[in-house]
């Protein structure tokens, strides 16, 4: 048999895999009480079969209705854009601000079609000092603006 | 008249120049993210919350409402001038607004389109002030069966005004639901689905699934066009519209807000289906149907006096019941809890300066932008030139900055990135993702009130339709689902919906 609607298909199994998975560790790990006294499991139980037996159709039905394939997946963006928020949450305490940012901006800046260095240097100088006027002297947001190790050198 | 009573009492709040300035703030940051396309109010309030930490609730609100309003105004900008949406809102604005423009009558579609969304304004407010105190006493007599019955009827409109395909929308509402149960179980508490990551004890955080589903994933699904945005900056010429023009506006204008107001209080309503519904009727009403298109300036004048009426009244549901009506609202009811407000008929009595408050703002913000909008015009446009690979990584920059403040937690930025991969997916399967979001601010409510309304009645699932009032809310679900699935229906509201830009 083939996938007629590859769309319907990957929803489906994305829908089967949350329900169904869901349903099963809430069955597995907690208590299912009863109708009058619900246990924690009841509700989660509840919604994943539904929505496991929705993702059934969907799956079911992506080999009989025609639909539109699965547009590309563009892996520079997604890749670098994420990569860039990961690098801001764990290179904020070491780094400071001034190096979580610049991580933000350059990395983010790959993931785009055109990468100019200038371009994004003056963007990157630009966003440090509004970042740090704003949130850290405005808005007093604890975050450290130096990195951790020269704290003691650059105190604004 | 108590109306007069409790308006002078919004008032008195709203006027204080700190409020204003509050919601001054929100409505230019509001334009702003709507004149620019690819960043919305979801993203942008949801980048703000965490800001809103340390401010009072009522600044607080008013300027998360100036926001929602604000790029009503904004995205109607940048549709006639550049034919690009700067809000989802306003895509049927480019349709003839940005025709007009290039008849060389731009500055009156602009003026048009501000006159519409400011009478518009005006009127939404008058309606939430009349409609908002009734309902919110009846809803004081609901108990559990009754909010979860009307759970169940928002969370179905929410599914059947989504675009695209009604199964995956219920999906998403569901699998949003069981993304809000994640956390400490109230009633037991066992912790449920935390898979032993000590930050999940209180639950994923709303603000990280909200910018991951809309903000990240946005940016990403924008840089993959190598869109050049083509600027319409030829002279806007002059602004206000002939007396003719006038005289084609008004009813279009009346229509616009009425039609507007009545769906935005829908659950799952709001501006967009607001815009869409109002230009829909136009067409079909219009004398001058055949220039629909081509220039219509009654396809301007309606839709945006329809998006502002509904963006405002939108308002009600989430005053009066605590309910959201669209993604925007889920926010706001975030907004609230993070400010200790339980969202719900009570705010009105226990906190009349927040409500009426908020609603005089909304004049406020209305006449702000009206004043303001036409002068600043040619600031807007400026900003239009911006390059999109500079203004990404600077909104990229505030969201990482919002979400860590949210704990000072590097979690919170995983959580986002997790998000935002989920939420890319979902566009490539064309799987809408603001019904996940208002099923994430409901799982937690909708199950505790199940779990009431069993114990009240002993087990028997059947009191959900022996009470006259829940009966009714699940009955209309009913009907609106088995609707929606029927065959010709179905094409018909498939054809609403893709009324593209020529």
């Amino acid at each position: 048999m083939a996938i007629k609607s590859p769309k319907d298909f990957w929803a489906g199994v994305m829908f089967i895999a949350f329900g169904g998975g869901m349903a099963a560790i809430a069955l597995t790990n907690y208590q299912m009480g009863t109708a009058v006294r619900m246990g924690p499991a009841y509700f989660p139980v509840l919604l994943g079969a539904i929505l496991g037996a929705l993702g059934l159709i969907l799956f079911a039905r992506s080999f009989a209705l025609k639909g539109p394939a699965v547009a590309k997946f563009h892996f520079r963006p997604l890749l670098f854009i994420l990569a860039a928020c990961l690098a801001f949450g764990y290179f904020l305490k070491p780094l400071g601000l001034i190096g979580a940012v610049l991580l933000v901006v350059f990395i983010s800046a790959f993931g785009g079609h055109e990468f100019k260095w200038k371009e994004v240097a003056i963007l990157y100088v630009a966003l440090i000092i509004f970042s740090i006027l704003v949130f850290v002297k405005g808005l007093t947001l604890p975050f450290p603006i130096c990195p951790s190790s020269i704290e003691d050198f650059c105190r604004f | 008249m108590e109306i007069l009573n409790n308006l002078a009492l919004g008032f008195g709040v709203a006027l204080s120049p700190f409020n204003l300035l509050m919601c001054l703030i929100g409505v230019l940051l509001g334009t702003l993210i709507g004149v620019l396309p690819g960043v919305g109010p979801v993203a942008t309030i949801a980048m703000l919350l965490p800001i809103t930490f340390n401010l009072d609730p009522i600044a607080a609100l008013i300027m998360l409402a100036g926001i929602y309003y604000g790029a009503q105004y904004g995205g109607s900008t940048t549709a006639i001038l550049v034919n690009l949406p700067g809000e989802s809102s306003s895509v049927v604005t480019c349709l003839d607004g940005y025709q007009m423009a290039r008849r060389g009558r731009a500055g009156p579609a602009l003026a048009t389109a501000a006159i519409g969304s400011f009478f518009a304004g005006c009127v939404a407010t008058l309606i939430v002030a009349m409609f908002a105190p009734p309902l919110a006493e009846v809803a004081l007599k609901f108990g559990p069966s009754e909010y979860f019955s009307l759970m169940v009827l928002g969370l179905v409109a929410a599914v059947v005004l989504a675009h695209g395909s009604l199964i995956k929308a219920i999906c998403m509402v569901l699998l949003g639901l069981m993304l809000g149960l994640v956390g400490t179980d109230v009633n037991s508490g066992v912790l449920r689905f935390a898979f032993g990551v000590s930050e999940l004890a209180d639950g994923i955080g709303f603000v990280t699934v909200a910018m991951g589903m809309f903000g990240l994933a946005e940016i990403i699904a924008n840089l993959e066009q190598k869109g050049h945005r083509e600027v319409f900056t030829s002279k806007v010429g002059k602004l206000m519209p002939s007396k003719e023009d006038f005289k084609r506006i008004w009813a279009p204008i009346l229509r616009g807000t009425f039609l507007g107001s009545a769906l935005g209080i829908l659950p799952g309503g709001g501006a967009l289906l607001a815009s869409f519904g109002a230009y829909t009727l136009e067409k079909k009403v219009s004398k001058n149907a055949h220039e629909f298109g081509k220039g219509a300036i009654e396809g301007v004048a309606a839709p945006e006096a329809a998006n502002n009426a509904g963006a405002q009244t939108s308002f009600i549901p989430l005053l009066t019941l605590g309910i959201p009506s669209n993604a925007v609202m889920a926010l706001m009811i975030g907004a609230m809890m993070i400010q200790g407000i339980a969202p719900g008929p009570q705010v009105m009595t226990e906190r009349p300066q927040l409500f009426w408050g908020m609603i005089a703002s909304m004049w406020l913000g209305n006449l702000m932008l009206v004043v303001l909008n036409l002068p600043l015009i040619g600031m807007w446009i400026k900003l239009l030139t911006v390059p999109y690979r500079i203004l990404y990584p600077s909104i990229l920059v505030f969201m990482c900055i919002g979400v860590f403040s949210l704990s000072n937690n590097p979690f919170d930025c995983l959580m986002m990135a997790l998000f935002g991969l989920l939420g890319y997916i979902c566009v490539k399967l064309e799987c809408e993702p603001a019904p996940l979001i208002l099923g994430f601010i409901l799982g937690p409510l909708m199950e505790e009130n199940l779990r009431r309304a069993m114990l009240l009645s002993r087990g028997d699932p059947f009191v959900f339709f022996q009470k006259p009032i829940s009966a009714t809310f699940l009955i209309v679900s009913i009907v609106l689902l088995v609707v929606i699935a029927l065959p010709n229906i179905r094409k018909k509201r498939e054809e609403v919906f893709v009324e593209e830009p020529g």
